[in-house]
């Protein structure tokens, strides 16, 4: 078992146990964390539940599907490793990872 | 003394009016009271991913127990048959009464059901709820019939799950074009298209006189005599808001129960959010009634500000999306009343395009079909009531990014709100 730890804009840490399987915004749902809105339930439609994936996290959750590219690019936050959380399947592998919530949500 | 809330409704609205009650300070008890069940769960995939089989009931639960017994939010089965405002009480339907200090109507929408002969047969069905999708997929079965009466959207994407499930599906719709109520013929055409070339068969013009079987549907009979054989029916023509309980205990009711900017009904001690409510829309300036989730969660946050003392309205630009085979719309705005179309991309040789409907030159809303840059750009343009000459919104050969930015050079900066 390990952590995925989310941070909000205003630096609070939320670290949360891994649940394989299931996808980052679930997980971030499923703890309350602030900042994620995930106005769609996970379509990739919204883009509402963008994260900035930092430490080990960038190499293992892959890279963004097109449409999620599209989504994303238009995100005024938007980083380089910046994804939809809906769109990342949690793993093991993940234990460490940071996601950092912007300040605002499309 | 602690404060008590009661939400009635289980739904997408009550599950992030719990939440957002809790972020805000609420310190008192949290009661939600469902006729499911269930916890909140997803409704929109019931007719995409549920019902095609790419999600299972467990997937759709919106936040697992274990959130609501951190947060101290009671759930309970059952049914609310009175509100008594002036006790502060609501009773249940075994007579029960339970006081609150506040009262959360949340309580959604309920399907519009027909009257014709033969339509308490086995094998007809409606599409609201989880046990609703899951009789429908156990009655789906390859290479049988399926008839879908009501070509909006709800029935496509059903005739595009069950297609998929293998059906042989047909859709009945009234009108002179499926989506007629909601979209531009443009959109309604390539709909169209896109299932026939799917094959569905979609019978525009047409009305359901009835149905005939023995025990099960064997066959839809339509008013100019025409027969399809049917092995299952889906019958989507809409959905009326769940006021009822609200009216009769006094609340101000007009097409939604009446609530103010900030989701107060015309009791202070009763907020009301999602399917269920009328609210004025800053945007459009006119009272509306939505049926969308990110209307439920936007209320339900507002909602929640309120019962929190705070006075904050988080509602935003009405949007939507539809998942038919392999391509998602996204749609912003309402259309309305538009008086001009705009079109941007081919939507007779691709399956990426958007149309924009404007009125007196200003966009109102957009279908974005597999162009998510053109929907994120229509919220802004709508929201913001920014005005781009209809040559720019047409030209293909200017990304959407770019039109961003230089509305964004303007004013400074790039951000949505």
């Amino acid at each position: 078992m390990g952590n995925i730890t989310f941070v909000e804009h205003d630096g609070t840490e939320h670290a949360v146990e891994i649940e394989p399987g299931k996808s980052l915004m679930d997980l971030a749902l499923d703890n309350g964390i602030p900042g994620i809105d995930a106005d769609c339930g996970g379509e990739c439609a919204c883009g509402t539940c963008h994260v900035i994936v930092e430490g080990n996290g960038v190499s293992i959750t892959g890279s963004a599907s097109d449409a999620e590219l599209q989504m994303l690019d238009l995100t005024p936050e938007r980083a380089d490793s910046s994804r939809l959380a809906c769109q990342i399947v949690i793993s093991d592998a993940m234990d460490g990872m940071i996601a950092r919530l912007p300040e605002f949500q499309m | 003394m602690t404060k008590k809330c009661i939400i009635i409704g289980a739904s997408h609205a009550a599950a992030q009016l719990t939440t957002s009650l809790r972020q805000g300070g609420w310190e008192g008890e949290i009661l939600v009271i469902g006729d499911e069940p269930h916890l909140p769960y997803q409704r929109p995939p019931l007719s995409k991913a549920f019902l095609s089989g790419e999600k299972t009931a467990e997937d759709l639960v919106i936040r697992p127990a274990t959130f609501y017994q951190k947060q101290d939010v009671q759930f309970r089965q059952d049914r609310v048959i009175e509100i008594n405002r002036e006790k502060q009480t609501v009773t249940l339907a075994n007579g029960e009464e339970l006081g609150y200090d506040k009262l959360a109507l949340c309580m959604g929408s309920r399907v519009r059901e027909i009257n014709l002969p033969g339509c308490n047969l086995n094998g007809i069905h409606y599409l609201r709820n989880l046990a609703d999708a899951e009789s429908i997929k156990n009655n789906a079965a390859k290479d049988q019939h399926a008839v879908i009466v009501g070509g909006g959207y709800i029935g496509l994407e059903t005739a595009a799950s069950l297609r998929k499930l293998g059906m042989q599906v047909s859709v009945l719709e009234m009108e002179p074009r499926i989506l007629k109520r909601v979209t531009a013929p443009e959109v309604s055409e390539f709909y169209h298209r896109l299932h026939t070339e799917n094959g569905v068969q979609i019978i525009n013009n047409i009305s359901v006189s009835g149905f005939q079987g023995n025990s099960h549907v064997e066959k839809v009979v339509c008013a100019d005599g025409s027969e399809l054989p049917a092995h299952l029916v889906v019958i989507g023509v809409g959905v009326l808001p769940n006021t009822e309980l609200a009216e009769a205990s006094g609340l101000v009711v007009n097409n939604g129960i009446m609530v103010d900017e900030f989701c107060v009904t015309s009791d202070p001690n009763i907020v009301a959010a999602g399917d269920c409510t009328n609210k004025l829309s800053k945007i459009y300036d006119r009272r509306i009634r939505l049926e969308s989730v990110p209307n439920a969660t936007e209320q339900a946050k507002t909602a929640a500000a309120s019962m929190c003392d705070s006075q904050k309205d988080f509602t935003t630009l009405p949007w939507f999306w539809s998942d038919q085979y392999e391509l998602k719309l996204q749609i912003a705005g309402l259309s309305q009343g538009y008086d001009q179309i705009v079109v941007r991309g081919n939507r007779l040789t691709t399956q990426s395009f958007a149309v924009f409907y404007l009125k007196s030159g200003q966009l109102i809303a957009a279908d974005c079909v597999n162009r998510p840059q053109e929907f994120l750009l229509s919220k802004k343009l709508i929201a913001e009531n920014i005005a781009i000459p209809p040559e720019q919104l047409e030209d293909d050969s200017i990304p959407a990014k770019e039109i961003l930015l230089r509305i964004a050079g303007k004013s400074g900066q790039l951000t949505f709100t």
